[in-house]
């Protein structure tokens, strides 16, 4: 059983050979919600198909029906022309079908090599089975750079190998169609990259592949068709080469969505929040915050940027108010308590903290907790929701009920448990109860994870207008582009400590992508001429390296010396021809990816090009980024060419556009408030 | 204490860890495959009263064995039911179990036998008898190693020697076969079994199954092997006793004998040392029957460290995409 693919080299465009799937007049209805309503759609063999659409329209159920997790009420399902019925699982891998679920289906102390095997054993005994796997995964890896070490065990993989051991599942069994479902929810950057790497691989060698995401980036980069789908219905199936990221999001939601934040110029004043030398170390004895020292005034949004997992969680912790730590923090100048009594969230919440957590699920409500009760929860003790000794429900339930018609809460219904809500509406009401109270500062941690379009232009918007108000703010991410579009400054966190400040019109993603991965110096010696001269291959590489690291001590990134090293030697070697760069780092990129990593990125370096060479340079842009950007929204560089001083909103420019702009010369000037919002593109699109 | 006396005491030692040991391994395989099962206790006690019934009445210890087996595995099978099939909690659905065990086997025996719950003592062919080894009385003389092997080792009954082969058997069963591969990944990620094309409900079945046959010959032990005959309530906490070695061991098959085995020297210590003498101070008797117990809780909040149950154990498994 090799899958080790002796496939053909199929011709996609050879009108002879049917579809690989196709799916006519699906139907699945749970209970009286209709989850699909007659779909169709035709895959071609050899050809990556995107599915897009927003939480709950649908995507899900339809792959399930296909990998056989559930029964079409109605419909046929065609595999290369044949009518299949894929009654479970067992029958969808028979015939052909793999599948990487979003969340990956693999038993975390066991090896890789056992979770390969597992279901598809040769034998009673499991050394012979084992030996053959070991040789399988061997040559899988070499052919499409699926490695993985055989015998490491799945709970100390990163998260990006653990995806490749499902891949490697889906191939072992001989999978020709591999569905992902949200593949790069859960991966930095560096691993999306890897991860569409291997993709582009595996079309090449014959296998078709049905993306599933939410990130019209990843749509645009990755895959050659698209479908929409929304409220069950598949609203379009276009050629991805003909379209954009707004049409495809105005089909998605329905409507057509500001995909760019609208921000004037920051006026800051005062410095509110003031922090000194934080330092925390866990219960494991890590140091998870190594000296942090930062101000955010009033009226600006300090940015936080990162790799997940390098102290910012910590630093949220602390300054929200329950993880203890040492070090200083003033706000509006007085010293607070962070240690014993007044220490807590609730007394952060009295000094003018609000917080609005990274994970809403677990910190930010309790969800089988209604909406009302959620949105009390830290502020309970507010004498004004006090009668008696009692808590007055009454007015709770009132304030409860008008904030979530400020906040445009969907349903408006205050009685329903925080969990019957969707992610954006979650949030939302998380948002509300912290900003209502008229904070002095707002932590705000990942505020658009698992958020639909819709609702994310909305939750940008409320920040925006609170930093207008004169509030500070600070707001961690790990989606760069939110980073970008809201911060009027950007410190990078790396282990624990802050790389760098940056003002994001005078930086750009690869800087960014840079610190993010604990190199410092990138001023000097890694930019020489332009920031375009570093190879995406080089940054991808220091950020990948920095990353495997990583995946051994899951959150604590050890100072990646391996990863300084190389990549700043690569840096001096690199010139500014793109396949020059290329080619000294890692040769085999160019023949694997050539679509995605394309070799435009001299064009990127001088702005009218951009214009002209815009699909280019989005392509290269998103894919390639190094660290963060998790390929969140899809580029259309349409409006890049907005000259650097232009305060006005850059739309999904993203990554283009801030590379364009920045300044090769990396200019120190720190008086930039004038023009802080250069490269807002629309960030974090996560739904 | 000289050598004969220490010989004893671990003689003794291994006859009361092996009904432990049976019902720890029991559980091994229901725990490792995600069921919960704090029913061995009842399972037990069925299984006790059944095969003392049956082997009593017939005048077979083997017909005893295989009622009360069957007994076991009943009960294991309306485990199944109410945590498997109907997705019910595992822990009522065990506590009931041990309750209607209970009950249910003074019952019987009061209306089978009438003397008071008990059955009637076994005699003969009734009873497993003791194995001597071969070799044993030859042995015998040699110095240090003599005694061991004829009083340590050889002059159990036969399912003391099943018992302890189940050790490896078990061993082996999980780590180098298909079977224990898929049972140990049902207990860990259901979800991965499933998605892998293997039935979750079919394998926790056969885990369970497994569960019920070990849990009826460490009952049958209690009551033919041990003991000759049932009485009421006579697994005295053996079940929970064999859960906690089986967290002491955390789930491994190895580590379950060397807990059980020390389990079994308290019981043994306890039973050897009525009353211990400390001049100014008799030790009373109760305190040290209570030893095993007081021990058990101890070592649990003491020393077992983390123990990381099986991932998916308690959780009725639902599909979900």
């Amino acid at each position: 059983m090799n899958t080790a693919v002796a496939a053909p080299e199929t011709d996609p465009l050879l009108a002879s050979v049917p579809p690989a799937i196709q799916l006519k007049g699906i139907s699945k209805a749970f209970g009286p919600v209709q989850a699909n309503k007659n779909i169709s759609i035709s895959v071609k063999p050899g050809t990556i198909h995107g599915i897009i659409g927003e939480n709950g329209a649908g995507k899900s159920t339809l792959m399930s029906i296909l990998y056989g997790f559930y029964k079409a009420d109605s419909g046929q399902i065609f595999i290369n022309g044949k009518e299949t019925q894929i009654p479970d699982s067992q029958a969808a891998i028979k015939a052909g079908i793999g599948m990487v679920f979003q969340h990956f289906k693999l038993v975390q102390n066991f090896t890789v090599l056992e979770n390969v095997i597992l279901g598809a054993e040769d034998g009673p005994l499991l050394r012979p089975s084992l030996n053959k796997a070991r040789g399988v995964l061997k040559q899988l890896a070499e052919e499409y750079e699926l490695n993985v070490d055989p015998d490491a065990i799945i709970e100390n993989l990163s998260v990006g190998h653990q995806q490749r051991v499902e891949i490697l599942k889906a191939l072992y069994r001989q999978a020709d169609i591999l569905i992902l479902d949200e593949p790069t929810g859960v991966l930095t950057p560096a691993e999306a990259d890897h991860l569409f790497r291997i993709l582009d691989n595996l079309r090449k060698e014959g296998k078709t592949i049905i993306l599933i995401t939410h990130k019209l980036r990843e749509i645009m980069d990755a895959t050659d068709t698209v479908s929409v789908m929304r409220r069950g219905e598949m609203t379009a199936t276009v050629k991805t080469a003909e379209t954009s990221p707004e049409r495809l999001a105005e089909m998605m939601v329905g409507r057509k969505v500001l995909l760019q934040v609208d921000k004037k110029p920051a006026e800051p004043g005062k410095p509110v929040l003031e922090v000194e030398n934080l330092r925390l170390t866990d219960e494991k004895g890590v140091e998870r915050l190594k000296g942090i020292s930062l101000n955010v005034l009033a009226g600006e949004i300090l940015g936080i940027a990162g790799v997940a997992g390098n102290g910012q969680s910590e630093l949220l912790e602390v300054l929200g108010g329950y993880a203890n730590a040492t070090g200083t923090i003033r706000v509006n100048g007085q010293e607070i308590d962070l240690t014993g009594k007044h220490s807590d969230g609730q007394s952060r919440r009295a000094r003018g903290i609000a917080h609005v957590p990274e994970d809403r699920h677990r910190e930010g409500l309790i969800m089988p907790f209604t909406a009302w009760e959620n949105t009390v929860f830290g502020y309970h003790r507010d004498p004004k929701i006090q009668s008696g000794m009692l808590m007055d429900n009454a007015a709770i339930k009132a304030e409860a009920a008008a904030k979530m018609e400020r906040f445009d809460v969907r349903p408006p219904n205050p009685k329903l448990a925080a969990r019957n809500f969707s992610g954006g509406n979650q949030q939302k009401i998380v948002l509300a109860r912290e900003i209502e109270r008229n904070p002095d500062i707002l932590l705000v941690g990942q505020p658009t994870r698992g958020v639909d379009i819709g609702a994310i232009e909305f939750i940008h918007q409320q920040i925006i207008r609170l930093r207008d108000e004169g509030k500070a703010i600070l707001l961690v991410s790990v989606e760069l582009d939110e980073i970008f579009s809201l911060s009027d400054r950007i410190a990078v966190m790396f282990d624990g400590q802050i790389m760098g400040e940056r003002i994001p019109s005078e930086t750009n993603e690869k800087e960014l992508g840079l610190l993010m991965a604990g190199i410092t110096d990138t001023a000097h010696a890694k930019m020489p001429a332009s920031p375009m001269a570093m190879s995406e291959e080089e940054v991808q590489e220091a950020a990948e390296i920095e990353a495997d690291a990583q995946a051994e001590s899951e959150l604590t990134p050890e100072v990646p010396q391996d990863a300084e090293a190389p990549s700043e030697t690569e840096v001096k070697l690199t010139t500014t021809d793109a396949g020059a760069e290329v080619a000294p780092v890692e040769a085999q990129v160019d023949e694997t990816a050539p679509d995605i990593r394309t070799d435009a990125a001299p064009d990127i370096s001088a702005d009218d090009e951009t214009k002209t060479e815009a699909p280019a340079a989005a392509d290269i842009a998103s894919p390639t980024m190094p660290h963060e950007e998790p390929m969140t929204f899809s580029t259309d560089p349409v409006d890049v060419e907005t000259p650097p001083a232009k305060t006005e909103a850059i739309s999904l420019g993203s990554l283009s556009a801030t590379l364009t702009q920045s300044t090769p010369e990396r200019p120190k000037s720190p008086d930039t408030k004038s023009d802080p919002i250069k490269d807002p593109e629309e960030g974090g699109k996560d739904g | 204490m000289d050598f004969a006396t220490l010989l004893q005491v671990l003689d003794s030692t291994v006859r009361l860890a092996t009904p432990l040991l049976l019902a720890c391994l029991a559980g091994l395989f229901s725990e490792r495959a995600g069921i919960f099962d704090i029913g061995l206790e009842g399972k037990m006690l069925a299984a006790a009263f059944f095969s003392a019934a049956i082997a009593a009445i017939t005048g077979d210890v083997w017909m005893g064995l295989g009622a009360g087996i069957l007994a076991s595995l009943a009960l294991s099978v309306l485990h199944g039911l109410a945590s498997i099939t109907f997705r019910g909690n595992q822990l009522i659905s065990g506590v009931a179990i041990n309750f209607l065990a209970a009950g249910l086997t003074v019952l019987i025996a009061q209306d089978w036998f009438s003397q008071g719950g008990r059955t009637p003592s076994l005699i003969g062919a009734g009873r497993f008898e003791p194995i001597i080894l071969p070799g044993a009385a030859e042995f015998a003389g040699v110095p240090l190693i003599g005694p061991i092997y004829a009083e340590l080792i050889s002059g159990h009954s036969i399912l003391v020697y099943v018992a302890f082969a189940m050790v490896p058997l078990t061993w082996w069963l999980l780590y180098r076969t298909r079977f224990g591969l898929r049972l140990r990944a049902v207990g860990e990620a259901p979800e991965a079994v499933d998605t892998a094309g293997v039935s979750v409900v079919g394998l926790r079945f056969v885990a369970v199954g497994i569960c019920g046959i070990l849990c009826g010959v460490a009952g049958a032990y209690l009551a033919t092997a041990l003991q000759a005959g049932f009485v009421k309530d006579m697994t005295a906490g053996r079940g929970f006793i064999a859960l906690a070695a089986l967290i002491f061991a955390k789930w491994r098959p190895w580590y379950a004998l060397y807990a059980c085995l020390l389990f079994g020297l308290l019981q043994a210590v306890a039973l050897r040392y009525q009353n211990i003498d400390l001049g100014a101070f008799v030790v009373p008797v109760q305190f040290m029957d209570a030893l095993p117990y007081i021990l058990t809780v101890v070592i649990l909040a003491g020393f077992v460290g983390k123990a990381i149950p099986p991932r998916a154990g308690g959780e009725p498994y639902v599909k979900e995409r």
